[in-house]
C-alpha cells in the first residue's frame, strides 16, 4: 500500500474551510500526548494558549500590536513572491526604515517642532526602507546577482548601521551612554487607540494596506501583471510586462511597507531607537506571507494567528512554567499542520495498491 | 607560528562549518528543492553531535548523532514538502523554529559540561613541515572531511549517471518524471543528505571548534550557509572559495580590530557581508546569468500525474 | 495522514524524553509571594541569564514555599519587553525583576500603571516609587584582573575581548588597565569588539586573534567558555566571565568575576513579604558579596597574595580603581568632584578611555 498525492480537479471549498480546524485537531491530539507526558494537564494548557489570549481585552489588543508589523511587512513580501522576486531581506528594510524615520525625531527631539513631525517621519521610514530594498533590486536587475543573497546579507549590515548610530552620533545625551536615543517627543510618537493601552494607529494603518493590498491585486493592471510574471514569466513577456520593472516595483513596495512598519513600530509602542527593535520581524512575516497563503486577507488572519501563539506562548510560561523551548516545538509542529492541511485544499491522498502501481508503471 | 600561518589555521576553522551545511544545501537545491530551514537543523545537529559525544565520549559518534539528528529533521521537511506538497519556503522556516525548540530541549541537561575537542592531525615530520605543516597535516577530521565533500558532491553532479539525473530533477521535474526518474524519491534523498550535512556543520561546533553546548550557539551561521549556496551560484567549487572568502574575512577584521586601526568595529563586523555582496555583483557583472547553474525548479512544488 | 501522524508522534516521544526531567511546579496557595523575573537570554546561556536563573534558584532554596517565581526567557528588549513585564504584572506578580538594561524605559512604564507592585531593574538609572535598581560594581573585579595579567604576562600585551561599547563595559577595559598599570607601567592591551554577547565561535575567533597577536592573558567581557578554551589550546592564561569556568580551563583559568544575584533576590523577596520594600538604588560589590571572584588559580603565591591584598582593600574601602587624578587618554586628568574618586555617576556612564589604551570610542 502506498499513499500518494493526487490533484484535485477544483480545490476544495469544504477542505479550504476544515483545514485550520483539521491542523488545530491535530494539534491538540499531539499536544494533549505531549502535556500528558510532562505531568501538565492538557486541556488547561491548551486553554491558556488558545483561549485564553481571546477572552480577555489586553491580551487581544496584544495579538493586534503583534500582528501589525508582521502583516505590513508580509503584505509586502507577498507582492514578491507573487512576482516569482525573493526577497529574504524585510527585516533589513524594516531596520532602515525605523533608522530614516527615527533621523527626524531625533533632529527635531526637543525643539517643540509641530505635529508634522509624525507623518514626515512615516514618509522617511517608509522611503528608507525602498530604497534599501533597491539595492539588491538594482542588483539584480543591472548585474544578475541572486537577490536571495543580496538581500540576506543586507539585514547584517542595516543591524550594525543601526547600532553605530544608536551608540555614536544618535545617542541620548543624558541617556548614561547607554545605547538608545532620546525618547520620542509627543508630536513624534504614534497615537495609541485605547488610552492606557499599547494598541496603537499602526493597526489601522496595517489594515489600510490589507485592503490596497487586496484591491490591487484584484482589480488592477499592476495586480495582474505580478501575477501573470510569477506564474507565466514567458506569456508575461509576449504581453509586453517588462520582468526588470516588475523586480524593482516589487522590491520597493515590499521595502517600503517593511520601513513603515519599522518606523511605526520605533515610534509607537517601543518608543525610542534602540538595538533589539525587531524581534524577527523581517523573518517571522516570510512565514506569515505563506501561511496567508499570499492573499490579503489570509494574510491578515495568519498574522494575528501567529501573534495568538505568541502571546498564548507567554502564557503558558507564566501560568504553567511551560519553558519557551517547548513553546517552539509546538509553534513548529502547529505550522506544519496548518501547512500540511492547507495542501490538502488542492490534493487528495489516495491509497494506492502494489499492483495498480505496477499497472501504471510509476513509482 | 608566523602570523600568516596563524590566521589560515584560523579561517580554515571558522569556515568548516559554513562548508559542511552550505555542501549539503547546494546538492538538495540542485535537485530542485529549497530547505530553508539550514539553521534549525544545524542547531539539531549541535545539541545531539554534544549529547551523543557526551555520552559515548567519542568525537566520531558525536558527529554520527549530529548527522542523525539533522537527517532525521530534514525528513520532517520531506515528508511536508515532498509527500504533502507543502509550500518549501514555509515549511523551511517552520523546520528552523522547531528546531531551535527542539534542540534547547535536549540541550538543557548538557548546559555548563564539556567534552575534550576533535583531536588534530599528527603525521610525524609532515605536520612540522614549517608554514604549511600545520595547514595541510594538522586540523581536525572534520576539515578534511569538509574538503573531500565538496570534492566528492563536485564529482558526483558532473561525473556521474546520478548526478546528471539529480541535476536534471533539478531543471525540470516534469521532463525527469516524463523520462521515467522518481522525482520524489531523488528529492528525498537529496534533503536528508543535506539534512545531515547541515547537522554535522551544526556538531563540528560543539564537538571541535568550542568544546561546550550553549543553546543558539549556531548564531545565524545556518543562514550565511544559505547566503553561501546562492554565492556559489550551485557550483561546488566557487562554494568552497564563498565559505573561504566569508571565514578569512571574518577572521582579518577582528585581526585588523586588535591591531587597534581605530575603524568604528560596526564596520569591521560588517564587512564579511558587504564583501559576499560585492564578490557575487563583480561575478555575476563579468559572468552574466550565464555563469550560473541555478536549478530551474528550485523551490517548486511537484506532484506527479497519475 | 499516516505517515504524518508517525512523524508526529515521533516528533512528540523526542520531547517528551528529554523534557521530562524538567521541574514541575505544583500550584500554588494564594498566599504565596509571586515573583516574577524576565531574562534576556536563554536560561541556559552559561553567562549573564544564566547567574541571574541560579540566583532565583538561590532565592527559591532560601524562601521556600514562601514565593512562587516565575520567569520569561527570551525576552526580546524591543517592543514584546513591555508586554512581558505587563503580563507578569496583572497575572499577580508582585515583586518584579526586570534583568537586562533595555527594558529600563517599558518597565517604568509599566511601574506607572500598577503602582502597588514593585520592581527591580538591573543596571539601568531610572527609578520610581515602587521601581528601584540594582547593579554590581564588576570593575572592583576588573581591578583585580588588571593586577594579575601584568603580573603574568610575560609579552606585556593583554587580550580584550569586549561586547558592545556600553559604560559597563568600558569602565571594565579602564579599571583592568589602570589595575595593570600599578604592576606594570607599560602593559598594553589588545581591544577586540565582537559585537555579540553570545557567539560562541566568534568569540573563539577573537581569543585566536588575540593571542596570534601576542597577547599571553585573555580577558572577556562576552558571556561563553570559548575565549578560555582557546587559552587553553594555546596554552595562554585567561579570565573568567559571569560564572567560574575553571572546569573548562583547570590550568588556565587565573580567576573569574562571578555575578552573584542570590543575596540580593532573597533580601528584596524577604523585604517585599515584610512589607518593608522600599524602592533603593542598589550598586553593590566584593564588599556586599554581589561580585565574589572565583579563586585564584594558576598563579606563584606572591601574585596571589597581591591579588587578595588588592580585594581585601577594596573591601575595606582603602582602595578604589577610580582613584583620582584618573588621567584620560590624552593625557589630562578626568574631573574630580569629590577630590578623591570618580562619582559613581561617572562609573556607571562612562564613555572615555584612560590612558594606555590604543583603541577609540565611538564619537570621540
Amino acid at each position: 500500500m502506498l499513499l500518494v498525492l493526487e490533484k484535485r480537479a477544483e480545490r476544495s471549498a469544504v477542505i479550504a474551510i476544515t483545514s485550520p480546524l483539521i491542523a488545530i485537531a491535530l494539534t491538540l491530539v499531539t499536544m494533549s500526548v505531549l502535556f500528558a507526558i510532562l505531568g501538565k494537564n492538557p486541556i488547561a494548557a491548551l486553554n491558556v494558549y488558545f483561549v485564553e489570549p481571546l477572552t480577555d481585552s489586553f491580551t487581544l489588543m496584544e495579538i493586534a500590536v503583534k500582528a501589525t508589523p508582521l502583516v505590513m511587512i508580509a503584505i509586502g513580501l507577498s507582492l514578491c513572491y507573487l512576482a516569482n522576486v525573493w526577497n529574504i531581506g524585510a527585516e533589513g528594510q524594516f531596520l532602515m526604515g525605523a533608522v530614516c524615520g527615527s533621523w527626524l525625531a531625533v533632529v527635531t527631539n526637543g525643539t517643540g517642532a509641530g505635529p508634522w513631525v509624525l507623518p514626515a517621519m512615516l514618509v522617511l521610514g517608509a522611503l528608507g526602507g525602498a530604497l534599501y530594498a533597491l539595492i539588491p533590486a538594482i542588483c539584480k536587475v543591472r548585474f544578475g546577482a541572486n537577490e536571495i543573497l543580496t538581500s540576506l546579507m543586507l539585514v547584517y549590515v542595516a543591524d550594525l548601521i543601526m547600532d553605530y548610530l544608536v551608540r555614536g552620533p544618535w545617542r541620548d545625551p543624558k541617556g548614561m551612554n547607554f545605547p538608545t536615543t532620546a525618547a520620542f517627543d509627543p508630536v513624534a510618537t504614534v497615537p495609541t487607540l485605547i488610552e492606557g493601552s499599547r494598541l496603537h494607529s499602526g493597526a489601522v494603518v496595517a489594515c489600510i494596506v490589507v485592503m490596497l493590498a487586496a484591491v490591487m491585486l484584484g482589480r488592477t493592471i499592476k495586480g495582474f501583471e505580478i501575477r501573470v510574471v510569477g506564474a507565466a514569466p514567458k506569456a508575461a513577456r509576449f504581453a509586453g510586462f517588462s520582468s526588470d520593472r516588475l523586480v524593482l516595483f516589487t522590491f520597493a513596495v515590499s521595502g517600503a511597507l517593511a520601513g513603515l512598519a519599522g518606523i511605526i513600530e520605533v515610534a509607537g509602542p517601543v518608543g525610542v531607537l534602540q538595538p533589539g527593535i525587531s524581534p524577527g520581524y523581517g523573518f517571522t512575516a516570510i512565514i506569515v506571507a505563506f501561511l496567508g497563503r499570499l492573499n490579503p486577507i489570509g494574510i491578515l488572519i495568519a498574522g494575528l494567528f501567529l501573534a495568538l501563539t505568541f502571546i498564548g506562548g507567554e502564557g503558558v510560561q507564566i501560568s504553567m512554567k511551560i519553558p519557551l523551548d517547548l513553546t517552539k516545538v509546538f509553534q513548529g509542529i502547529l505550522l506544519f499542520y496548518v501547512l500540511a492541511c492547507d495542501s490538502l485544499i488542492l490534493y487528495r491522498i489516495r491509497l494506492i495498491t502494489p499492483y495498480r502501481k505496477a499497472a501504471d508503471g510509476t513509482a | 607560528m608566523g602570523l600568516l600561518e596563524a590566521i589560515i589555521l584560523s579561517v580554515i576553522a571558522a569556515s568548516t562549518p559554513l562548508l559542511l551545511a552550505a555542501a549539503g544545501e547546494l546538492v538538495v537545491e540542485r535537485s530542485g528543492v529549497l530547505n530553508l530551514g539550514v539553521e534549525g537543523m544545524m542547531i539539531m545537529g549541535a545539541a545531539c553531535g554534544f549529547a551523543g559525544a557526551w555520552f559515548t565520549g567519542s568525537t566520531f559518534l558525536g558527529a554520527l548523532c549530529g548527522i542523525a539528528a539533522g537527517a532525521a529533521l530534514s525528513c520532517v521537511f520531506a515528508l511536508l514538502t515532498l509527500g504533502l506538497a507543502v509550500n518549501q519556503v514555509a515549511a523551511g522556516l517552520a523546520l528552523t523554529i522547531l528546531g531551535v525548540g527542539l534542540s534547547g530541549l535536549i540541550g538543557a541537561g548538557f548546559v555548563g559540561e564539556k567534552i575534550s575537542p576533535a583531536p588534530n592531525l599528527y603525521i610525524p615530520l609532515l605536520t612540522s613541515i614549517p608554514f604549511i605543516g600545520r595547514i595541510l597535516f594538522g586540523q581536525d577530521l572534520f576539515v578534511y572531511f569538509s574538503v573531500a565533500l565538496v570534492a566528492a558532491i563536485w564529482w558526483f553532479l558532473y561525473r556521474t549517471r546520478a548526478g546528471l539525473v539529480l541535476r536534471a530533477v533539478g531543471d525540470s521535474h516534469t521532463s525527469a518524471h516524463a523520462l521515467g526518474y522518481p522525482v520524489l524519491k531523488i528529492r528525498m534523498f537529496a534533503v536528508l543528505f543535506g539534512g545531515g550535512c547541515a547537522g554535522l556543520g551544526g556538531a563540528f561546533l560543539p564537538l571541535a571548534y568550542t568544546p561546550f553546548f550553549i543553546p543558539g550557539m549556531t548564531a545565524g551561521r545556518g543562514w550565511i550557509a544559505l547566503a553561501l549556496v546562492v554565492f556559489s551560484s550551485w557550483l561546488p567549487g566557487r562554494l568552497a572559495a564563498g565559505a573561504y572568502l566569508f571565514g578569512a574575512v571574518t577572521i582579518l577584521q577582528l585581526h585588523a580590530q586588535a591591531f587597534g586601526l581605530g575603524i568604528p568595529s560596526q564596520l569591521m563586523s560588517s564587512l564579511p557581508y558587504l564583501a559576499t555582496v560585492v564578490v557575487l555583483v563583480l561575478i555575476s557583472r563579468a559572468r552574466g546569468t550565464a555563469g550560473s547553474a541555478a536549478p530551474a525548479s528550485l523551490g517548486m512544488v511537484f506532484v506527479p500525474d497519475r | 495522514m499516516k505517515r504524518l501522524l508517525m512523524t508526529a508522534a515521533s516528533a512528540a516521544l523526542a520531547v517528551a524524553a528529554v523534557a521530562i526531567a524538567a521541574t514541575s511546579h505544583t500550584a500554588s496557595a494564594a498566599d504565596k509571594l509571586k515573583i516574577g523575573f524576565v531574562y534576556l537570554g536563554p536560561v541556559g546561556d552559561l553567562g549573564w541569564t544564566y547567574m541571574h536563573e541560579l540566583g532565583r534558584q538561590a532565592m527559591v532554596k532560601e524562601l521556600g514555599n514562601k514565593v512562587e517565581t516565575t520567569f520569561l526567557e527570551n525576552v526580546n528588549e524591543g517592543p514584546d519587553s513591555e508586554r512581558s513585564i505587563e503580563q507578569l504584572a496583572r497575572t499577580g506578580h508582585k515583586l518584579i525583576f526586570t534583568t537586562s538594561f533595555g527594558y529600563m524605559d517599558p518597565t517604568l512604564k509599566v511601574a506607572k500603571k500598577y503602582p502597588k507592585t514593585y520592581f527591580e531593574h538591573a543596571t539601568g538609572f531610572k527609578n520610581a516609587p515602587n521601581m528601584g535598581t540594582y547593579s554590581g560594581r564588576f570593575y572592583e573585579g576588573r581591578y583585580i584582573q588588571g593586577v594579575i595579567a601584568a603580573k603574568m604576562s610575560k609579552s606585556g600585551v593583554l587580550g580584550y575581548i569586549a561586547s558592545f561599547p556600553i559604560p559597563e563595559v568600558i569602565s571594565g577595559i579602564n579599571a583592568t588597565i589602570i589595575g595593570a598599570q600599578t604592576a606594570n607601567p607599560n602593559i598594553k592591551v589588545k581591544v577586540i569588539w565582537v559585537n555579540t554577547w553570545f557567539d560562541p565561535g566568534k568569540e573563539a575567533d577573537a581569543a585566536k586573534a588575540l593571542a596570534d597577536q601576542g597577547a599571553d592573558v585573555i580577558m572577556q567581557h562576552t558571556d561563553s567558555p570559548a575565549a578560555m578554551q582557546v587559552a587553553a589550546q594555546r596554552g595562554i592564561l585567561a579570565f573568567g566571565q559571569d560564572s567560574d569556568m575553571i572546569k573548562f580551563g583547570p590550568k588556565t583559568q587565573l580567576t573569574s568575576i562571578t555575578n552573584n544575584w542570590g543575596p540580593y533576590y532573597t533580601r528584596a523577596a524577604k523585604a517585599a513579604l515584610a512589607g518593608t520594600w522600599k524602592a533603593e538604588d542598589t550598586w553593590d560589590g566584593l564588599k556586599e558579596k554581589m561580585v565574589v571572584m572565583a579563586s585564584y588559580t594558576n598563579m606563584p603565591d606572591d601574585v596571589k597574595k597581591l591579588a587578595m591584598d588588592a580585594e581585601a582593600a577594596i573591601i575595606a574601602g582603602t582602595l578604589h580603581p577610580f582613584k583620582c587624578p584618573v588621567v584620560g587618554q590624552d593625557g589630562k586628568p578626568v574631573e574630580c568632584k569629590n577630590g578623591k574618586n570618580l562619582e559613581p555617576g561617572q562609573i556607571l556612564g562612562m564613555n572615555f578611555y584612560v590612558k594606555g589604551i590604543d583603541d577609540k570610542i565611538l564619537g570621540k
